[in-house]
């Protein structure tokens, strides 16, 4: 289908697609078995100018919007969504200081993300804080120049791998979610440790660890916005960021797509090649409708955040709330057609289902998606 | 330092037919790209740029849409391109191709190194980056795979061989050709593309250069293709059965029956 992409946003997916052909595809098997973190790629992405897509020129990016990082992370995430995470979970770190930030902090940050000299990390959740992301448990306490924050992240994306770190910490426990405030945490700061590597089910290239802080002495010129502000900073991040997330699912799910379309021309049974049977043809269609009018309501939807317009909760949700459900159903598919191949390790899809199943959970479930969506639409119904 | 890099526009050879009538490549219809094996030496010319400071200059002769392979090396971080263009160059070989590149080196000036692939997937003769350097009086090294040392007026170099590989000290400027054991070329970077999008690549005739108009195209090529065709396939061989005597005396009157 033809999007009308700018002849610029072509250039962007063209090259992504080339880098996740060329040196994504034939290195994602290893990533997924070692769970190293795949810096090689990182590195090339780096030198290729992709981590800058979505930034403003003033600040070394290339100026586009969420829908040329969606382009990315989508290409990326064909030939892997664990490596693809490297780059997307930076885009999450790095949205509070481009949607926040003081133009002080974009210029001392920025640049250095947008020339991938430098990896982000967004915390949030932490052991007792998920959906409910309200009651977080990590204390910053002003004094006198700097804030002295306390408490321990759970499962952050890049985390020990990314420089920068922002940071969701209560300034005022007494206000709950209002009093949570949101900080810029640059690693070597004294009292910011890692915990142990997680071991996953899918995404396994991707680096996800505890990020501890002890006592750790932040900068007050760090602190994001004003006091206060941390929820509303966090709300609007995921806003912005869930297109990125249901573009890694669009991706993942193209991805195994090819895979068993592929896989039907050439798998012989009963003498033809199963393609022929139309059990497997209207699989196909249905994984091949479903994937489109998924990546359609993406890009709508990341182009809404471009236009400017004032809320897109709502439709953010319901792009990640629908693109994580297609890519669960047609990853399972593409098992299904590849059968007990499936199922082996030594062939490649069965590492597309374990790496879409993080898409219906991590940036809000899917249930929390519908929770926002239906707030929404009994939201503008009062309002009419 | 000055770095000159030398590349030609083939066809993608993945994809290329040949024309069973004619015997000749079907060009029509496929996707041009930069040879493969210029490929590394624009890689090496950037990173002798990284390295050593200076600028890297493309030179490439062709049909006008050469410049599209132009392009692609200055979004792969090359900064001035140069295409030679001319229905007189038409018809040139080896010999006037490098003369053409030759004199359009002369007229860029000062340089310091010349690189080129160790020969193009199309003609895959070699000869157009050592003829460059025999019309411009200067050293050549071919096939290196290393640049160990280079400073304003001398390189070390490794340059292979079929056993190993020989270490070549050369005073500069001088010319290299290079394999594809010296790197991995790195993709082009978005900036780069943008970059090249709005370039304007220099264009030059055979005037622009002061070639001397009896040295080009087919006239100039002392070369005459007389036919071009595509081998038969060989058969399979016969094996001998027997003992050793036996199929000795036998193998005796076959050589004999073939006259050889």
């Amino acid at each position: 289908m033809d999007y009308l992409l700018t002849e610029q946003q072509a250039m962007i997916r063209d090259l992504a697609r080339k880098i996740a052909d060329e040196k994504i595809k034939p290195v994602a098997a290893h990533y997924d078995e070692t769970e190293e973190f795949a810096w090689p790629i990182m590195k090339i992405l780096a030198d290729s100018d992709l981590f800058g897509v979505y930034l403003p020129e003033q600040y070394g990016g290339l100026g586009g919007g969420i829908l040329d990082m969606c382009l990315v992370t989508e290409e990326l995430s064909r030939a892997c969504g664990g490596i693809a995470l490297g780059y997307a979970g930076t885009g999450l770190g790095t949205l509070p200081i481009l949607l926040y930030g003081s133009e002080e902090q974009k210029q001392r940050f920025l640049p250095a993300i947008a020339g991938g000299k430098k990896l982000a990390a967004f915390c949030i959740t932490e052991a007792e804080a998920g959906s409910d992301a309200g009651s977080i448990k990590t204390t910053a306490r002003k004094e006198g120049g700097k804030y002295i924050l306390n408490g321990t992240k759970q499962w952050i994306t890049n985390a020990g791998e990314a420089e920068i770190y922002t940071v969701i910490a209560s300034t005022d426990k007494s206000k709950g979610v209002r009093g949570a405030s949101a900080f810029i945490i640059e690693k070597g700061t004294k009292g910011l440790t890692f915990g142990k590597k997680e071991k996953k089910m899918g995404i396994r290239a991707s680096a996800t660890r505890e990020v501890i802080l002890t006592d750790c002495e932040v900068p007050a010129e760090n602190l994001i916005s004003r006091e206060g502000m941390g929820y509303i900073i966090a709300m609007k991040t995921f806003d912005s960021s869930r297109p990125g997330v249901a573009a890694q699912a669009v991706g993942i799910a193209q991805g195994a797509l090819d895979h068993a379309v592929e896989y039907s021309r050439t798998r012989i049974q009963f003498g033809q090649p199963i393609s022929s049977f139309q059990a497997i043809q209207h699989m196909l269609a249905d994984m091949g409708t479903q994937v489109e009018a998924a990546r359609a309501l993406v890009y709508a939807t990341a182009r809404m955040v471009d236009s400017g317009a004032r809320s897109v909760a709502k439709e953010s949700a319901m792009a990640k709330l629908f693109a994580s459900d297609v890519a669960m159903k047609v990853t399972t598919d593409a098992v299904q057609i590849f059968g007990g191949y499936g199922y082996m390790r030594e062939y490649p899809v069965e590492k597309y289902m374990r790496d879409a199943k993080i898409t219906q959970i991590y940036e809000g479930t899917s249930q929390i998606q519908r929770n926002i969506i239906a707030a929404n639409m009994i939201k503008e119904s009062i309002k009419k | 330092m000055n770095i000159i890099v030398c590349i030609k526009q083939v066809p993608n050879t993945t994809d290329v037919k040949i024309d069973p009538v004619t015997n000749t490549l079907i060009r029509e219809g496929v996707e041009s790209v930069i040879n493969p094996f210029d490929a590394y030496a624009i890689e090496e010319a950037v990173r002798l740029k990284e390295r050593c400071g200076g600028k890297v200059t493309v030179l490439t002769m062709g049909p006008p849409q050469a410049e599209n392979a132009l392009r692609e090396a200055l979004a792969l971080g090359c900064d001035e391109a140069v295409l030679v263009s001319d229905r007189k160059f038409a018809g040139s070989d080896t010999w006037a191709t490098s003369y053409t590149l030759a004199a359009a080196i002369r007229k860029i000036g000062d340089f310091d190194v010349i690189l080129c692939g160790k020969q193009a997937s199309d003609g895959d003769t070699a000869q157009v980056g050592p003829g460059i350097s025999a019309h411009l009086d200067i050293p050549q090294v071919t096939y290196v795979k290393k640049i160990e040392e280079i400073s304003g007026t001398v390189a070390k170099v490794e340059r292979m061989t079929e056993e190993g590989y020989d270490v070549v000290e050369t005073p500069l400027p001088c010319l290299f050709t290079v394999v594809k054991e010296i790197n991995t070329p790195r993709l082009p970077s978005l900036k780069g593309m943008m970059r090249a999008k709005s370039a304007k690549p220099l264009k030059w005739t055979a005037e622009d250069i002061e070639a001397d108009p009896a040295a080009l195209g087919l006239d100039g090529s002392p070369t005459r293709v007389i036919k071009i065709f595509t081998p038969e396939q060989r058969k399979g061989g016969e094996m001998l059965k027997g003992d050793t005597a036996d199929i000795s005396k036998e193998l005796v009157e076959l050589l004999k029956d073939l006259v050889i």
